[in-house]
């Protein structure tokens, strides 16, 4: 099952979307219960793509939350269209959804 | 071409790759939004060093056109929801630095021209911090800020 959830609304001329994300965005800095360091594990790169065009791209650091969500708006969408979802994290682990515009 | 797409968009996850995608022709060669992750400038520990590695410059105008939208007083520093909207025209990025936090700089959204100066998401903030939004568009640099009260740090064990 794919660790990305996508909503894509197209309202006249402007697509709205949103999506979530599973991923623990663990910063590092954190222990455990024995005191050993958690070694960091968080997503860097977010890259959505409509009809496979780049409209956003976000570069994320550690301290996004766990499970990050992420909303933003383009123009020039219709319904029907397929918009991608791509993450990829710093231990090279990446993932990917398709929506489409509704 | 599609299936080819497929298979190179699932290998391809550092922005060299796309790069090179785009050299070969496989991507349209739109303006390609994906930089290098800007390490040097997350792993940054002052809010000035964020902004000049990220930026070259620390120094924005700060501007009535952008809006940061967060809680006054968050009671879960691990989950502060950030939304930045900004009126100025050819937005390319909007960049969001808690000032307070070990690595101030949180995310930066380069958009394209098609995307409109929005974006919303959730944050940790590790204590009470001014939310810095820095909205590049036209090759300026421009800020907003806002303070968020945090009750319960979030970056902490």
């Amino acid at each position: 099952m794919s660790s990305i959830k996508v909503r894509a609304k197209a309202a006249g001329d402007v697509v709205t979307v949103k999506a979530l994300m599973k991923h623990p965005m663990e910063t590092g800095q954190r222990k455990d219960s024995s005191g050993n360091p958690i070694p960091a594990h968080y997503i860097q790169e977010v890259v959505c793509e409509h009809n496979g065009n780049e409209v956003m791209t976000a570069l994320w650091g550690p301290s996004v939350s766990k499970n990050p969500y992420l909303s933003f708006k383009f123009t020039g969408g219709a319904k029907g269209d397929t918009l991608k979802i791509s993450w990829s994290d710093n231990e090279g682990k990446s993932d990917s959804e398709e929506a489409t515009i509704g | 071409m599609k299936s080819k797409r497929r298979l190179f968009l699932k290998g391809a996850t550092s922005a060299g790759l796309i790069g090179v995608a785009v050299g070969a022709g496989l991507l349209k060669p739109v303006r390609v939004l994906a930089a290098a992750w800007p390490k040097t400038a997350f792993d940054a520990d002052t809010t000035d060093a964020a902004m000049t590695e990220m930026f070259g410059s620390t120094e924005a105008t700060e501007s009535g056109d952008i809006k940061v939208k967060a809680p006054d007083i968050a009671e879960n520093g691990a989950v502060v929801p950030v939304t930045v909207e900004t009126g100025l025209s050819s937005v390319e990025s909007i960049s969001i630095i808690t000032e307070n936090n070990p690595a101030p700089l949180s995310a930066s959204f380069n958009l394209a021209s098609n995307a409109e100066g929005y974006v919303s998401t959730r944050l940790k903030m590790g204590k009470t911090s001014n939310v810095v939004a820095v909205v590049k568009a036209d090759g300026k640099l421009y800020s907003a800020s806002k303070e968020v009260k945090v009750t319960i740090g979030g970056c902490g064990g």
